[in-house]
C-alpha cells in the first residue's frame, strides 16, 4: 500500500520529497511533520511568519541539520545523512538569507568555482597542467562567462564580490548557485532589504531562470508580493507546522493562513 | 608544450643549478645567509598555503619541519653508508630520496593534525597545531637514538645552493599552480566562506587536509635541506619561536600573496642576521613588528586592497 503510494506520487514527477519531517532542538520542535513536495520544474513558495522554521526546512533539504524523524527524497531517492556539499552533487543548490559570495574571489572566480562539481581534473592536474587541464580550464572560463552575461555580470568580471552593489551580490549568488547545475534551486529570502523596482527585476528574475534553466525553483519569501506573483504553488508554515498549501489564491483565501500571517493585510485587501 | 609557470620553475631551477656551480668561491657566511633565506621561503610558501590561502591557522610548522629533518638525516647519516652504494654512491640520488622519505612522513604528521581541524576553527586550531609541534619536540628530545636534547651531529654537507633554491622554486611552483585551477580555488573558497563553500558541493574537509599533507610536505623537505646544510641539528632549533617566525613571514607578506611572502620570508631572514647583535631581544622586536603591523597593514606589507586576482 505504502509503497503504491510512493510509485505514485513518483510517477507525478515530484522532485523532492519531505515526508513527516520533524526536527527539534532540545525541547523546541523547530519543524513538525512537515510532508510537502516539489515537482520537477515547479516554482513552490514556502512563508510564514518570523521564526516558523522556513530556514530550518532548508537547512534540512541541504544537510546542514539532520531531521529528527522523517524522509527527505530528492529524485526518489533520500537524501537524509548526507552532507551539504553531497547534496549539491546531487543537483540541489541553494542561496543564503544572508549573502555568502566568497568576498576576496572575483566576480568571475566566485562562479567558476561553482563549476567545482562538474571539473574533472583535481590537484595533480592543477600540477601537471597538460593540455587536457587547459582545455577544461578554457571551457569553464566560457561557461562561467556566459553565464555571467546572461545576467549582465560580465562588466564586473574581475572586480571582488565584496566590492558589488548590493542588488548585483543577491544575482551573483544566485548565479554561483546555478553554476553548479542544479535541478532545484532553493531561495532564501532573495527579496530581503530590496526596494520595490529592485524586488519587480527580482520576480522576472526568478521567472526566467525557472523557464531558462528548466529547474524548480523553491523560494523562502517575506515579501507577499513577491511570492504571490510568482509562485504555482505555496505552502504556509507556522510554528513549525504547515496550515495550508495550494495555489496563491487558495492560500490567500485560507481562514487559517489569514488568521496567523496575512491577517492585516487580508483584512484591508476586503 | 609547457606552461608559462612550467618554464618559470625550469628556468628557476636552472639559475640554482648554474649559481651553485660557482658556491665554493662564495663568502661562507653571505651562503649560510642566502641558503636559509632558501629554506626561509620554502617553509613560509607552505605554510601559505595551510594559512594564507585555506585560513587555517597552524602553528605548527617547526614541528613538520623537525619530523623531515630528523628522518632525512637519519637516512643519511646512519643508513647513508649502506645505502650509498645501492645508487652508486652517488650523493645526489641518495639526498633527494632522503629528503622525500623527510617530507613524506612530514605529511603523514600533516594529515594527523590535518584531521582535528575538521572539527576545530581559529585560536582553537591554532592551539592544538602549537601543542602538536610542541609534542614532537619534546618528543624528538626523549629519543636517544637521534641524539635527544644534545642533538644530532655529523649529517653530511649535501645540501647546496641549487638544493635550497630548486627546492624553494618548486614549492612556490606547487602552490601556485594548486591554486590557479578551478579545483585550487576551492582552498580561497574554503577561507572565504565555508557554509557557502560546501554549498557549492566544494569538500571543505578534503581541501583543509590537502593543505596541510601538501604544507607539510614541503615544510617536511625544507628541514632536510636545513639539516644538511648546518649538518647539526637539535631539538630547540625546532621550537615554538621558530614556528613563529615562519607565521611572522606570511602575516607580513600578506596572507594568499605568494609573492608578498617570498620577499617577506627573504627580508626577515636578512633582518635576523642584522638584529643578531640584540641577541634575546630579538623577539621583542619581533613582537613589536607584528604588534605594527596588525595596527597599520593588516593585510600584509606587500598586499595592496583592492589588487585583482588574475584569473589563472
Amino acid at each position: 500500500m505504502a509503497r503504491q503510494e510512493t510509485e505514485a506520487r513518483l510517477t507525478m514527477a515530484a522532485l523532492l520529497e519531505l515526508n513527516q519531517v520533524t526536527i527539534r532542538f532540545g525541547g523546541l520542535t523547530a519543524v513538525s511533520e512537515l510532508t510537502t513536495q516539489v515537482g520537477d520544474r515547479e516554482l513552490v513558495g514556502l512563508i510564514g511568519p518570523n521564526g516558523a522554521g522556513k530556514t530550518t526546512v532548508f537547512n534540512l533539504i541541504t544537510g546542514v541539520y539532520q531531521p529528527t524523524s522523517g524522509a527527505i527524497t530528492f529524485g526518489g531517492k533520500s537524501i537524509v545523512g548526507r552532507k551539504p556539499y553531497q547534496i549539491t552533487g546531487c543537483r540541489i543548490a541553494r542561496t543564503f538569507q544572508n549573502i555568502r559570495l566568497f568576498p576576496s574571489l572575483t566576480v568571475f572566480d566566485n562562479v567558476r568555482v561553482a563549476f567545482h562539481l562538474h571539473v574533472k581534473h583535481d590537484a595533480v592536474h592543477s600540477l601537471t597542467r597538460f593540455r587536457t587541464f587547459h582545455s577544461e580550464e578554457k571551457q569553464i572560463a566560457e561557461q562561467t562567462m556566459e553565464l555571467l552575461e546572461i545576467f549582465n555580470l560580465g562588466k564586473f568580471r574581475d572586480e571582488p564580490a565584496k566590492s558589488l552593489p548590493y542588488g548585483n551580490q543577491r544575482c551573483l549568488e544566485i548565479v554561483r548557485a546555478l553554476a553548479t547545475k542544479p535541478k532545484l534551486l532553493l531561495l532564501d529570502e532573495p527579496a530581503a532589504g530590496m526596494n520595490p523596482t529592485e524586488k519587480m527585476e527580482l520576480t522576472k528574475l526568478i521567472r526566467f531562470i525557472k523557464d531558462k534553466f528548466q529547474i524548480a525553483v523553491l523560494l523562502v519569501e517575506h515579501d507577499m508580493q513577491v511570492v504571490m506573483g510568482i509562485c504555482e504553488r505555496i505552502a504556509v508554515l507556522d510554528y513549525g507546522v504547515k496550515i495550508a498549501e495550494g495555489t496563491p489564491t487558495e492560500v490567500r483565501a485560507n481562514p487559517k493562513v489569514i488568521e496567523a500571517y496575512l491577517g492585516e493585510e487580508a483584512v484591508k485587501h476586503a | 608544450m609547457l606552461a608559462r609557470s612550467q618554464i618559470f620553475l625550469l628556468v628557476a631551477l636552472g639559475v640554482s643549478l648554474g649559481v651553485s656551480a660557482f658556491s665554493r668561491g662564495f663568502n661562507p657566511y653571505f651562503l649560510d645567509i642566502a641558503v636559509t633565506c632558501g629554506i626561509n621561503i620554502t617553509l613560509a610558501v607552505s605554510l601559505n598555503l595551510i594559512n594564507g590561502f585555506t585560513g587555517q591557522f597552524s602553528l605548527g610548522h617547526a614541528g613538520f619541519m623537525a619530523i623531515g629533518a630528523y628522518t632525512a638525516a637519519m637516512i643519511t647519516t646512519t643508513l647513508g653508508q649502506k645505502l650509498l652504494p645501492l645508487v652508486g654512491g652517488q650523493t645526489w640520488i641518495l639526498f633527494p630520496l632522503a629528503l622525500y622519505a623527510g617530507g613524506l612522513s612530514a605529511s603523514i604528521a600533516g594529515l594527523l593534525v590535518g584531521v582535528p581541524s575538521l572539527r576545530l576553527k581559529g585560536d582553537y586550531l591554532a592551539i592544538v597545531t602549537l601543542g602538536f609541534g610542541e609534542i614532537i619536540r619534546v618528543i624528538i628530545q626523549n629519543i636517544d637514538v637521534v641524539g635527544g636534547a644534545r642533538g644530532l651531529t655529523g649529517i653530511p654537507d649535501y645540501a647546496t645552493l641549487f638544493w635550497t633554491f630548486g627546492l624553494a622554486a618548486i614549492t612556490v611552483y606547487t602552490v601556485w599552480a594548486l591554486v590557479h585551477s578551478t579545483y585550487g580555488r576551492g582552498f580561497i573558497a574554503v577561507n572565504d566562506d565555508e557554509i557557502a563553500a560546501e554549498a557549492m558541493g566544494i569538500n571543505a574537509t578534503r581541501y583543509k587536509i590537502t593543505a596541510f599533507v601538501v604544507g607539510a610536505f614541503f615544510a617536511g623537505l625544507a628541514g632536510g635541506v636545513y639539516a644538511h646544510f648546518k649538518q647539526y641539528i637539535a631539538p630547540q632549533g625546532f621550537g615554538f619561536d621558530r614556528s613563529i617566525e615562519i607565521v611572522v613571514m606570511v602575516i607580513l607578506g600578506g596572507m594568499g600573496n605568494n609573492l608578498g611572502v617570498i620577499i617577506a620570508a627573504v627580508l626577515l631572514t636578512i633582518l635576523t642576521e642584522s638584529l643578531r647583535k640584540f641577541g634575546d631581544y630579538r623577539m621583542i622586536v619581533y613582537s613589536l613588528m607584528i604588534i605594527i603591523l596588525m595596527i597599520t597593514r593588516p593585510q600584509g606589507l606587500f598586499t595592496w586592497r583592492g589588487r585583482k586576482r588574475k584569473p589563472a
